[in-house]
């Protein structure tokens, strides 16, 4: 416990210094408003903004990009409640009742309860990490080649097997991006391969550009496609802090939602979406008067925001301690990472105490910098959703464009990235999505680089794989979540939970 | 009205600036292209040299990171570049010696496309084992690697890096044939070299001395002739018993090929002076650097450099049959 403290002081003397606290508020401004913004996430977000952030010191970069992320998961709630359109993927439930609340006159409530649920969440989520980072990351001593290898594979096959929609098609989706990832010089050989002659491709692709160009590029095309007309918004905004009755009712909630989203959030995979539905359907099970759910009842917003900030900061988990991305947001971390020449993996808290503490300690501080910026800011925000989008969405592709540029300045790049963007869309319309093809991507060059590593130390046995009892164990496991996943009752809910 | 007259008189005195003709060099900053990516040995030692020159030639130094190939990618522009000196680049062992071999369709040689400015600072090699591998020492080592050549297995940082040139030269030397085992970095490689995984690797002195340091990997020697004064435990290779073994991954400024003479010798003054100012040598040393004497510091000397460097690594690096990444 003495050592956890030790750990914490070093973490929060790392993101108060004043670089780290000044990119923690930047991220977390920038992601409440991309979070609020409908259409621009922070996947798109943080892809594009990997270029800066190349030039920063890791920590610093790693504080800046995780703020965008759980920034995001804030001002999602803001647009759902007061526009009636979820800003996130993981807000679409607080649409449900946080905006009648809105209609009701009481969107201050709602927005306030959201925020303070979200603290809350926020804050046991950052000391369960804190927590269990160390335990996890011992099992660092275990791994060499062949346990990597084996663990890169379980997290291909969760990546298969949570992604929405069909198995087939993430499969499909996935093995394209491995493919994508061979691209370039042999790792032994320096031969090259898949590069057609051009020698830009003989490092492979680059991550930035395949990112930027399968989340940037490709949402702004599907935005467009829907005819642009930009929605009412509820400006009466209300009193902001709940009453001690609206405290009270939704503190359960806000506990139970937290509780949820902790352990959904752990999973590899992307559990964390998952929490604010299932928060939602816990507080409709258990409330009195489930008619009430819908027509803006506070548990309704309470319980799945706390659910969705808790497993916004529990997905930390498996990224930090096992250097597997859970969703395509963490995929691009481990780009970030890699780029700072630091391999995500159990040996990241040992060697690099700072980076990990730095950022554990940097997500509390961001949630309370959240709860500031949120709460007296609404006017800003509200303001900010009235932006054109026939402005927004060029200076987003410019930007872009100027970004991949700046990275290698090879004109090739960004034409490269604007075809990623057409094909990402293209791939869309026929209901591929292109989170698997990124998490392939960036798990391949791992998994490649692990299983020839691993097949060079055994001199070519593949005995190693099966007989240490490590990457037995997690083989074991790849095997069990596919062969579930297969299960036809399973495969059926799964095609439920995709329509929902 | 006022105002307007005062415009046109900064004007025209901007104009009447711009027209004079015989400015002497350098009149607008310099790009340095550095072929790897920011961060690593070769970036940080052109930045700490690169801050001094720019004070001491009125002119900012500009450092374009221009990584892929081993560094061929970013050396290739810079030979390409215009020869008016306002396109360097920092060249080293790996882009300057091992390239020819390495790469069948490099685009430059390095030998004649270039003006050599002068050597920058050279970085010490060691050899690294695990912590619990067998041998104490390098005598010991050589007579264990002989002895149990099929268990044996060597990290590198990738076709063309400096820990694979340099340990097959060690391995040559030996005449041993371990299993070599590639990671894309020295970070990685490292890595699994400290979770015992791997036996052993060479590298670069700021990439090792942490660990060496702190416990987690065992140096057997270093490639100089002196002790470092950063890790003065460690033997050089003539204490160690294999006195043949010299090397060090240089590092050195280079102009595209018709760079004008006294341009380049403008630079070669600059870089001199830079590594004989206190702050940027203690900032040299404290990375371990190894800078060179004067008289190894002039053109003439880094052109015989380069010539002996290709000539002694071709042989080596062709007989391990890899090809450059």
């Amino acid at each position: 416990m003495g050592e956890l403290f030790d750990n914490l002081r070093l973490g929060f003397a790392t993101a108060l210094s004043l670089v780290n606290l000044a990119l923690c508020l930047g991220g977390c401004m920038i992601g409440t408003l991309i979070g609020v913004l409908p259409g621009i996430g922070p996947i798109a977000t943080i892809a594009m903004l990997l270029p800066i952030t190349f030039n920063l010191e890791p920590t610093g970069a790693l504080i800046l990009l995780a703020g965008i992320y759980y920034g995001a998961q804030y001002g999602g709630s803001t647009a759902a409640i007061l526009v009636n359109i979820p800003g996130e993927a993981t807000s679409v439930v607080t649409v449900l009742d946080g905006h009648p609340m809105a209609r009701q006159g009481r969107a201050g409530v709602a927005l306030g309860i959201a925020a303070i649920g979200s603290f809350i969440a926020g804050t046991i989520g950052t000391l369960v990490v804190a927590g269990l980072g160390v335990p996890l990351s011992e099992v660092a001593l275990w791994f060499g080649p062949p346990e990597y290898f084996s663990l890169m594979l379980l997290g291909l096959s969760l990546a298969v097997v949570l992604a929405q929609g069909s198995l087939l098609k993430a499969g499909a989706m996935v093995l394209l991006g491995l493919l994508l990832s061979t691209i370039g010089a042999d790792l032994e050989t320096g031969q090259d391969r898949l590069t057609f002659g051009f020698d830009d491709l003989s490092d492979g692709l680059d991550f930035a550009v395949l990112a930027m160009g399968l989340f940037g590029f490709a949402e702004v095309l599907r935005n467009l496609e829907g005819s642009e007309h930009q929605p009412k918004i509820e400006s009466r905004i209300g009193r902001l802090l709940p009453s001690r009755a609206d405290f009270k009712q939704a503190l359960g909630p806000i506990l139970r939602g937290t509780g949820l989203g902790t352990v959904l959030g752990i999973l590899p995979g992307n559990g964390a979406v998952l929490a604010p539905f299932a928060s939602y359907a816990l507080e409709k099970r258990l409330a009195d008067e489930p008619s009430r759910f819908g027509k803006g009842a506070i548990e309704g917003v309470a319980g799945p925001e706390a659910a969705n900030n808790a497993g916004a900061q529990t997905a930390f988990i498996p990224l930090l301690t096992l250097g597997i991305p859970p969703n395509a947001v963490m995929a691009l971390m481990v780009g970030a990472m890699t780029i700072h020449g630091i391999i995500p993996g159990p040996q990241v808290i040992t060697n690099r105490p700072d980076l990990f503490w730095g950022m554990v300690a940097s997500m509390w501080i961001g949630n309370v910098a959240l709860l500031a910026i949120n709460l007296p800011l609404v006017g800003l925000w509200v303001r900010l959703l009235r932006v054109p989008y026939r402005l927004m969405f060029p200076a987003i592709l410019v930007f872009c464009c100027i970004g991949i540029y700046s990275l290698n300045n090879r004109p090739g790049d960004v034409l490269l990235m604007a075809g990623f963007g057409l094909a990402a869309h293209c791939l869309y319309k026929f209901g591929f999505e292109p989170a698997p093809l990124l998490l392939g991507f960036v798990l391949g060059r791992l998994l490649e680089e692990k299983l020839r590593q691993a097949l060079v130390l055994s001199r070519g046995s593949f005995l190693p794989f099966v007989a240490r009892p490590v990457s037995c164990a997690l083989l074991l496991v790849a095997l069990v979540v596919i062969i579930v996943a297969l299960l036809p009752s399973v495969s059926k809910k799964r095609a439920e939970v995709s329509l929902s | 009205m006022k105002h307007m007259q005062w415009v046109a008189l900064v004007v025209i005195a901007f104009f009447w600036a711009g027209s004079a003709k015989a400015q002497p060099y350098p009149s607008r900053p310099i790009t340095e292209i550095v072929p790897f990516a920011a961060g690593g040995p070769t970036d940080v030692i052109a930045r700490i040299t690169g801050e001094y020159m720019s004070k001491l030639l009125g002119q900012q130094i500009v450092i374009e990171n221009v990584k892929g190939a081993g560094g061929t990618t970013g050396i290739t522009r810079g030979a390409q570049a215009t020869p008016d000196g306002y396109t360097i680049m920092m060249g080293h062992m790996g882009t300057h010696a091992a390239a020819p071999a390495l790469y069948p369709k490099l685009k430059y040689d390095p030998n004649k496309d270039f003006e050599p400015i002068g050597l920058a600072v050279g970085t010490p090699i060691l050899v690294v084992v695990k912590k619990d591998f067998p041998a104490k020492d390098l005598k010991e080592f050589i007579a264990y690697a002989k002895a149990n050549q099929a268990k044996l297995n060597e990290a590198h940082a990738g076709v063309g890096s400096v820990s694979f040139t340099t340990c097959s030269l060690f391995d040559s030397q030996l005449g041993i044939k371990p299993a070599k085992v590639a990671y894309p970095g020295a970070g990685p490689a490292l890595n699994d070299l400290m979770g015992g995984q791997v036996d052993y690797m060479c590298d670069q002195i700021v990439n090792v001395a942490e660990q060496i340091k702190g416990g987690k990997i065992r140096a057997l020697a270093i490639a100089t002739a002196q002790r470092s004064p950063a890790l003065p435990d460690v033997p050089t290779t003539k204490e160690a018993g294999l006195p043949d073994f010299q090397v060090s991954a240089w590092n050195a400024l280079f102009a595209p090929k018709g760079t004008p003479k006294e341009v380049v010798a403008k630079l070669n003054d600059a870089l001199a002076k830079s590594l004989d100012d206190p702050a940027t040598k203690k900032r040299l040393l404290d990375l371990g650097g190894i800078l060179p004497d004067p008289p190894e510091r002039t053109p003439d000397s880094l052109a015989r450099l380069v010539k002996k460097e290709v000539e002694r690594w071709t042989p080596i690096l062709k007989a391990t049959g890899a090809v450059g990444e």
